[in-house]
């Protein structure tokens, strides 16, 4: 009985902190966006819908996230095939840096790709600044790495024999890639496609650097609307209809997911990897060293270097300003960061810990089903609207927080928790039963079984899902920009507000502000990769 | 030596297998999330050898033949199979068809056909488009009459339509075997097709397997590790061990004269005799040391034989399983319906299952 009380103790906790700090803001959002002044009324959505500037703005996002998500799709998979059926000396250094964007602050990256077209940049004779272009570049900067590695994992476990049969029957290598390895493909390259378009249609930060007053997606017309405009009711509107848009692309992504999971049976010992042939290889390969050198290298290395560049020469004098000027901004960050990451582990383990139980009756098993799925639901919730929905409920009694500098971390920890939950759910579920019941029956306690096995294994788990949390904190823009008050910004927010102000001083400090930022992410992550526990990988 | 006036011919063949244990990391599918990358794995020194899985061999078979490949797993035999059907490049040696070297043509280009452990039937295409996919050369009407013939012979006739998930293990690899033949290769190569079934099935499987072979004429290599299986289907066996061929006769010649106590002990003889035995058991003298192998049906209780004495009784399934001490000290087993209450046993040797070892 103690147990039960226990446990659901320990589901209570999360749920509660979900549904002060998740759920009624965003309640309360979708009810300003119905009941503005308390009668229910549409007359948010007629006065929103009927401004042209709307639909523009929402058919910019769909354009952009349709955009960039082919163009990520149609270079993606011919570099899936070169960097994970093919083997050449240096792979590993190739992969590396594929990998690198993707756990680049949205802001960082905004500012890479800023630096290369504004006026005094190496591309700035094409007057890309502001341009759709240069946005959607950014997008497959981004979201390049997962179809590559979504689509490359599937590709090294498709059973070679499948095509080998094709060849053996007379089918050209051609014929054998468009009747049997694409639709062998297509679950991966679907499910990785919908959450490229999740990423593109909900992107933020990137935008915000890049697109400049003219231009506006979903997500940065709610702020707009929000913090100049003061149109609380428009802001909802646009919010709600941002949330369709994600939770249909989430939905969808995670069912092509679970399709292509159930695909996956196809396995083999034998290993699919051929050495790089020149005939067979050369045209990807030549696709895919553009697209590393021209779309990832060159922004990053651009970043770089004109963080150094200086009135007079090469010199660390950006960043020497940035810690004389703003040294509270370094040092707000990883206090921030730290206190989101612990908020986002405390939760995670209590959400995991339930989670991973296994009820006997079939009314506990899908309550904990339930369970599993809210706290996904951050994940398909734009940071946006959860710092736009603090902003509205968390200002005033019962719960006023806003004078609190404790509303960015718990803002953080709510859009970290659902990747410290995919991190440990899987180590504990991997866990085989028979373990713990050997414990019981050896006389382990259920407290002691609970401690000698599950947080035994847990421990390995707990260094990734630790990096995950601190780099998503550390590099989180969305819900910090409506957060964030002048005397305590994060560097994200610094780097957004510099690079916005003329002037080479500003400049060069918001990128060696990203830069800065952009160093702490990478390692934090590489650091916590070497720490992936192997359950993680073969649930 | 191999004669190019046959069908198939293998030359000196090497085949080497680059393995680096530091990469299967990368190469093991996952159900991390994707928002992840895993560092690279320096591989240790050692974790990358080559290993040559087929070390100079020569073969050859005649228009219409079956050739079975027996060895254990690890002998190379998928290796070499793999090697005819283009699918492993040649590290050393040749492969021709009919006297002309096949190096520069391509898996697809060399009109083979190939049958797998697993069926690898394509998952997106039903059955019928699974047997009409090497058919591209047959003028699209004919097709469906090709797919209809040859999935009757499989014993699979009305299938065309059927998704390939719901095909029981057998009909699937019945299914491979009719795509397979159905474009009429000039060899069909066998890579341990019925391995993976269950034994009953394997067994009916093995006689459609032979049945469609002797009525199509088709010329194959047929790689297994199962003896019965071997010598159900083929005119000659080929006995690979560590990436050479040991032995390359027909069943009969090979059951009877196995040339060395290897190969003789992969084909069952499981106790060898010496001199002192030969003698005992009246088998006369031998040439060579050990040179008479027992096959697994020899020696057998007789009350008329020599007495030998009983070491240990097992209770097997039907029968009783005796160990009785050969006179050298060597041990030898037969089979005896009922427990012996005596310390000795008459024994004879069954001259079908004794093997002179040359």
């Amino acid at each position: 009985m103690s147990q039960r009380v226990g446990w659901t103790l320990a589901g209570a906790v999360p749920l509660a902190f979900l549904g002060v700090f998740f759920a009624w803001p965003v309640a309360t959002l979708i009810g300003w966006g119905f009941f503005p002044d308390g009668q229910f009324t549409l007359s948010g959505f007629t006065q929103v819908f009927a401004d042209d500037r709307t639909w523009r703005v929402i058919g910019t996002t769909l354009a952009q996230a349709a955009a960039g998500t082919i163009t990520a799709v149609l270079l993606g998979v011919p570099g899936a095939w070169v960097l994970y059926r093919t083997r050449f000396p240096g792979r590993w250094l190739v992969r590396a840096i594929v990998t690198i964007p993707f756990v680049l602050p949205s802001v960082v990256v905004g500012v890479a790709f800023k630096s290369l077209v504004i006026a005094t940049g190496p591309l700035g004779h094409l007057g890309l600044d502001q341009s759709f272009g240069i946005i959607v570049a950014s997008l497959v900067f981004f979201n390049y790495a997962l179809v590559v590695r979504t689509v490359g994992a599937l590709w090294a476990s498709l059973d070679p024999r499948t095509e080998q049969a094709a060849s053996v029957l007379g089918a050209s290598p051609t014929r054998v890639f468009w009747t049997i390895t694409l639709p062998a493909l297509a679950p991966a390259i679907a499910s990785a496609a919908a959450l490229v378009f999740l990423f593109c249609a909900s992107a933020y930060g990137v935008v915000m650097v890049l697109g400049g007053a003219g231009y506006g997606t979903i997500e940065t017309e709610i702020w707009f609307l929000t913090t100049q405009l003061l149109d609380l009711t428009g802001a909802a509107a646009l919010s709600i209809v941002q949330l369709v848009v994600v939770g249909a692309s989430l939905i969808l992504a995670n069912h092509l997911q679970a399709r292509q999971a159930r695909s996956q049976r196809l396995r083999t010992d034998s290993s699919v990897e051929s050495p790089w042939h020149p005939r067979r290889d050369a045209l990807p390969t030549l696709l895919t060293a553009t697209v590393v050198l021209g779309l990832l290298v060159f922004p990053m290395s651009t970043l770089v270097v004109r963080s150094l560049t200086t009135a007079s020469g090469i010199g660390l004098d950006h960043y020497a300003n940035l810690l004389t000027t703003l040294p509270d901004a370094v040092a707000n960050s990883l206090r921030t960061a730290t206190l989101a990451t612990v908020l986002a582990l405390v939760l995670g383990l209590l959400v995991s810990l339930v989670v991973s139980r296994r009820p006997r009756n079939a009314l506990g098993r899908r309550g904990l089903a339930l369970l599993d799925a809210t706290f996904m639901l951050p994940l398909g919730v734009s940071a946006v609207t959860v710092g736009f929905g603090f902003l509205i409920t968390l200002n005033r009694p019962p719960l006023d927080l806003r004078s609190s500098m404790i509303l960015i971390p718990i803002a953080q920890a709510i859009v970290a928790l659902p990747l410290v939950v995919r991190v440990l759910l899987p180590v504990l579920r991997a866990i085989d039963p028979r373990l713990r019941e050997a414990a019981a029956v050896l006389g382990a306690s259920p407290g002691k079984v609970l401690r000698d096995v599950d947080l035994a294994f847990l421990g390995r788990g707990l260094g990734l899902a630790t990096g995950f949390a601190f780099a998503t904190s550390l590099g989180e823009f969305g819900a910090t920009s409506f957060l964030a008050r002048p005397d305590e910004q994060t560097l994200p927010v610094v780097v957004f507000r510099l690079i916005g102000r003329p002037g080479l001083e500003n400049q060069g400090m918001g990128m060696a502000a990203a830069v800065l930022l952009a160093v702490g992410c990478a390692l934090v992550m590489a650091v916590a990769e070497r720490m992936r526990p192997e359950e993680a990988t073969t649930w | 030596m191999v004669n190019d006036n046959g069908a198939l011919g293998v030359h000196d063949v090497v085949v080497r297998y680059r393995t680096s244990a530091g990469d299967q990391r990368h190469t093991t599918p996952s159900k991390r999330p994707i928002i992840t990358w895993v560092p690279p794995k320096r591989p240790a020194p050692g974790d990358v050898r080559t290993v040559t899985a087929v070390d100079g061999v020569s073969l050859d078979a005649a228009p219409g033949e079956v050739v079975a490949l027996l060895g254990a797993s690890g002998s190379g035999k998928s290796s070499l199979l793999r090697a005819i059907a283009g699918l492993e490049p040649l590290a050393g040696g040749s492969i021709t068809w009919a006297g002309r070297d096949l190096a520069g043509t391509p898996t697809h280009k060399r009109n083979f056909g190939m049958m797998f452990q697993e069926p690898a039937l394509f998952p997106s295409l039903t059955v019928g488009k699974n047997v009409a996919y090497g058919l591209h050369k047959t003028p699209r009407g004919r097709r469906g009459e090709v797919v209809d013939r040859f999935l009757e012979l499989v014993g699979l006739p009305g299938y065309q339509e059927r998704k390939t998930t719901e095909l029981s293990g057998g009909q699937a690899q019945r299914v491979a075997l009719a795509r397979a033949l159905a474009p009429v290769p000039r060899l069909l190569l066998l890579d341990e097709p019925l391995s993976a079934l269950d034994r009953g099935l394997r067994e009916h499987l093995v006689e459609v397997l032979g049945e469609v072979l002797r009525r199509t004429g088709t010329t194959a290599v047929h790689v297994t590790h199962d003896q019965d299986e071997a010598f159900a289907l083929a005119d000659r066996v080929a006995i690979m061990a560590d990436g050479t061929l040991l032995q390359v006769d027909t069943p009969r010649n090979l059951w009877r004269h196995p040339v060395s106590g290897e190969v003789a002990t992969f084909l069952g003889y499981s106790t060898f005799l010496s001199q002192t035995d030969a003698d005992a058991l009246g088998l006369g003298h031998l040439t060579a040391d050990p040179a008479v192998a027992l096959g697994p049906e020899s020696p057998v209780a007789d009350p008329n034989g020599v007495q030998l004495q009983v070491r240990q009784q097992k209770p097997r399934r039907g029968y009783v399983q005796v160990t009785v001490l050969l006179p050298s000290g060597a041990k030898a087993e037969l089979r005896v319906p009922e427990k012996i209450g005596t310390a000795t046993v008459g024994v004879r040797t069954d001259a079908d299952s004794v093997a002179v070892v040359s």
